[in-house]
């Protein structure tokens, strides 16, 4: 296509950022040993991933040994998850978990695979019209034999931020272990650990122009968790398999640079997000925002359109020049409605014509011109052909 | 034809579709992917739009360097073709999916969403050509006899030929298969398809049966003369010319000639009492919009798919239907099939051959 492409779905993924691809590439062939090693290869992959550790630490404002790297967001959940459930159910018989209808994918399976597999009663939280769960609503849930909560911080499909250090209070006060997934929101909030309460926490670096295929897992000191592969003792045990060092220091300097830059970037994103929620309300009959209008996300505008599917929108969109997402992905043709969307209470058929927009660094304010000149044709469109297909 | 802007090719997978977005790629034109989801039945490994199928095609997109993408159709598809099949059987016609798919599916859905995509064109991976002729849209034969596919394409008016581009249609099926080799497209040994896309490698009749067709009522196998033969397994299970399967004990042998809905009896005969002269269709769809001026006119009509071309001549009635005098008898005019009249390679139109 000849048309210039502009890139909206930063919540998908973000490019690498150039000084984070500088300060990983001597770890490919230069400093390439296996941080296990005694010799000075790895001795030197050691250190790097000594360093990292502690640049994560002081971003989250934790101690380095409360890091575990991944590979990846998915991981993160899964290890917070099934690591804390399977640990407190062999120490205390525990069988509950809660958690709530809006989580990505990564952990509402991780609910659902120890549900089946391993007799855990999984409890739904209620959520608001915005997707938002209630602390006192949690409180009220919380049971001797709960043995994890599980909360998402920054939603990826809705952008709405929940009441993180609410809910992680009232698990303290009953002694229960709660973990936030934050890789959504890791780009754009603080993720410190004395600000969020929580005990485990998930991020993943290419959601934050680091790297794909590396995440981390807080852990707070004193939590057990059941490994999830049997190997060796890296990570402390609780993540066997040798480093990937590379991504590794990828992952650490990524994230100290998107903690750093995040004040000059917040605001921009903010004004950003804000005129494409405006703009779209506006110029686009019937469009309707999902999520909390003002508490979410800085980068993170989405909608749902009456009579639109979304996949078509997206193909529209895309061959107009914007790539854009419908916030739950599918491609395979196959549409069925993100279940985040029906638990706020919308209609099968809003839910199948969801958007979701997300700026980056590398959005200009022409971009989002050119964005909202080329929207409100194509959602025509798409309504005029959906209307004379039936 | 007017220069394409940009075109939407409709991608299966397979080795034409993929030469046909091949050859518009290598003409330098605008070009993306769309595949179709037509049908998906639980547990069963569909000949078509499989994710086998579509990660083929995503691949040839990708080699080609053009955005590819895929779109639901499967209830248009359920309702418009497979419902449209079963009742077919259920009534005692037997009906041919393939046309009605690209009357609805391709050339009304896939269209809009090409259209609203941004497209000027739709191109498909068809054999056949479409030209520009003193102010109207001509619908030509492909150039390859042998695979020439202007007959399932009969059903298209003038609206959908101004969108239509079918780079097959000058190239013979060894020189699609070369094309594809030379590009190094993944698809280029991928064997013929056969028969239709939503029977899952199924005979026709296990479809039926699954489906709960209502054409599968045993009953009656009668000669000429009224004479209980044998019994058949339910009408839709038999089509017009059929000998095998019949199971009955005869000298000569004996052919469907009949299938009787009200009675639910089928009859047989022999191979001179098959063959028919003349027939009347359905209202027939004519691709410039309307019929020739004559009262009656000479013209070649293909009445099945593979079928010969056979001179008759064509009476166009006020109600659009058509009634045909064939210049020798076929034993195969079938009821649901379509006669589709040709002058020369210039296909003028078809329409559905009445019971």
């Amino acid at each position: 296509m000849t048309a210039a492409r502009v890139y909206l779905d930063y919540a998908a993924s973000t490019p690498v950022d150039e000084r984070v691809l500088e300060r990983m590439l001597p770890y490919f062939g230069g400093s390439f040993g296996n941080p296990s090693s005694i010799h000075r290869f790895g001795q030197e992959g050691e250190a790097a991933l000594d360093e990292a550790r502690r640049m994560v630490a002081e971003v989250m404002v934790c101690r380095p040994g409360e890091i575990v790297f991944t590979s990846g967001g998915t991981e993160s959940d899964n290890l917070a998850l099934r690591g804390a459930a399977l640990a407190a159910k062999s120490a205390r018989g525990a069988s509950h978990i809660l958690t709530t209808p809006v989580e990505h994918p990564a952990v509402l399976n991780a609910c659902r695979y120890l549900e089946r597999h391993h007799g855990f009663q999984v409890e739904w939280l209620s959520v608001d019209s915005d997707g938002r769960a209630d602390p006192d609503d949690v409180a009220r849930r919380l049971r001797d034999e709960t043995a994890v909560v599980s909360v998402i911080y920054g939603n990826n499909e809705i952008g709405t931020i929940n009441p993180v250090a609410s809910i992680a209070d009232r698990c303290r006060a009953r002694g229960v272990v709660f973990h936030t997934d934050a890789v959504q929101a890791a780009s754009q909030l603080s993720v410190r650990v004395d600000e969020l309460g929580a005990d485990l926490i998930s991020i993943g670096a290419h959601k934050f122009y680091g790297p794909k295929g590396v995440g981390a897992l807080y852990c707070r000191a004193g939590i057990d968790l059941d490994p999830l592969q049997p190997g060796g003792e890296q990570e402390a045990g609780r993540r066997a398999g040798t480093e990937n060092v590379p991504l590794i220091v990828g992952l650490a300097a990524a994230f100290e640079i998107t903690a750093a830059e995040r004040p000059r970037h917040a605001r921009r994103f903010a004004a950003l997000r804000d005129r494409i929620l405006d703009g779209v309300v506006d110029l686009v009959p019937g469009a309707g925002v999902t999520g909390h209008r003002h508490d979410r996300l800085p980068n993170h505008a989405s909608f749902v359109f009456s009579g639109v599917d979304a996949n078509r929108l997206l193909a529209a969109l895309d061959l107009a020049g914007y790539a854009c997402s419908s916030g739950s992905a599918c491609k395979t043709g196959d549409p069925s409605p993100s279940s985040a969307l029906l638990a706020l209470g919308l209609t099968s058929d809003l839910a199948l014509g969801s958007l979701r927009v997300t700026v980056g660094r590398r959005t200009t304010d022409e971009d989002i011109d050119g964005f909202l000149a080329t929207l409100p044709a194509l959602v025509e469109a798409q309504r005029r052909t959906a209307v004379s297909a039936g | 034809m007017t220069v394409p802007r940009r075109v939407a090719v409709a991608m299966s997978g397979g080795v034409d579709s993929s030469v046909a977005a091949a050859l518009l790629v290598d003409q330098g034109v605008d070009v993306f992917g769309v595949m179709m989801r037509l049908w998906v039945e639980d547990g069963r490994v569909n000949r078509c739009c499989s994710p086998d199928d579509v990660n083929g095609a995503r691949q040839v997109a990708s080699r080609l360097g053009i955005p590819f993408y895929v779109v639901d159709m499967k209830s248009a598809f359920r309702e418009h073709v497979v419902d449209f099949f079963l009742d077919g059987y259920a009534h005692g016609v037997t009906p041919n999916p393939c046309i009605e798919c690209n009357r609805t599916i391709r050339w009304k859905h896939l269209l809009k969403d090409a259209l609203g995509f941004g497209a000027t064109h739709l191109a498909t991976g068809h054999y056949a050509r479409v030209e520009a002729r003193s102010g109207e849209w001509v619908l030509r034969r492909g150039v390859d006899p042998d695979k020439d596919q202007s007959y399932v394409l009969s059903v298209l008016g003038q609206t959908e030929m101004a969108h239509a581009v079918f780079p097959l249609g000058d190239y013979t099926k060894p020189e699609v298969r070369e094309y594809a080799r030379r590009r190094r497209l993944p698809v280029a040994e991928r064997p013929e398809s056969q028969d239709l896309c939503f029977l899952a490698g199924d005979d026709y009749r296990a479809f039926l049966r699954r489906h709960a067709s209502d054409g599968l009522t045993p009953g009656p196998i009668l000669n000429a003369a009224g004479a209980v033969l044998g019994r058949h397994e339910g009408l839709a299970a038999y089509t017009i010319g059929q000998r095998r399967g019949l199971r009955l004990p005869s000298n000569d042998p004996l052919y469907v000639v009949a299938k009787d809905r009200s009675t639910n009896a089928l009859t047989v005969g022999t191979r001179a009492e098959l063959g028919r002269a003349s027939f009347r269709t359905l209202p027939v769809g004519w691709v410039c919009g309307r019929p020739p001026a004559a009262a009656a006119f000479p013209a070649d009509v293909q009445v099945r798919y593979r079928a010969a071309r056979v001179p008759c001549q064509v009476t166009p009635h006020p109600d659009a239907t058509c009634a045909v005098e064939l210049a020798r008898p076929l034993p195969d005019v079938t009821p649901g099939q379509s006669a589709v009249f040709y002058q020369g390679d210039i296909c003028l139109g078809g329409g559905v051959i009445a019971a």
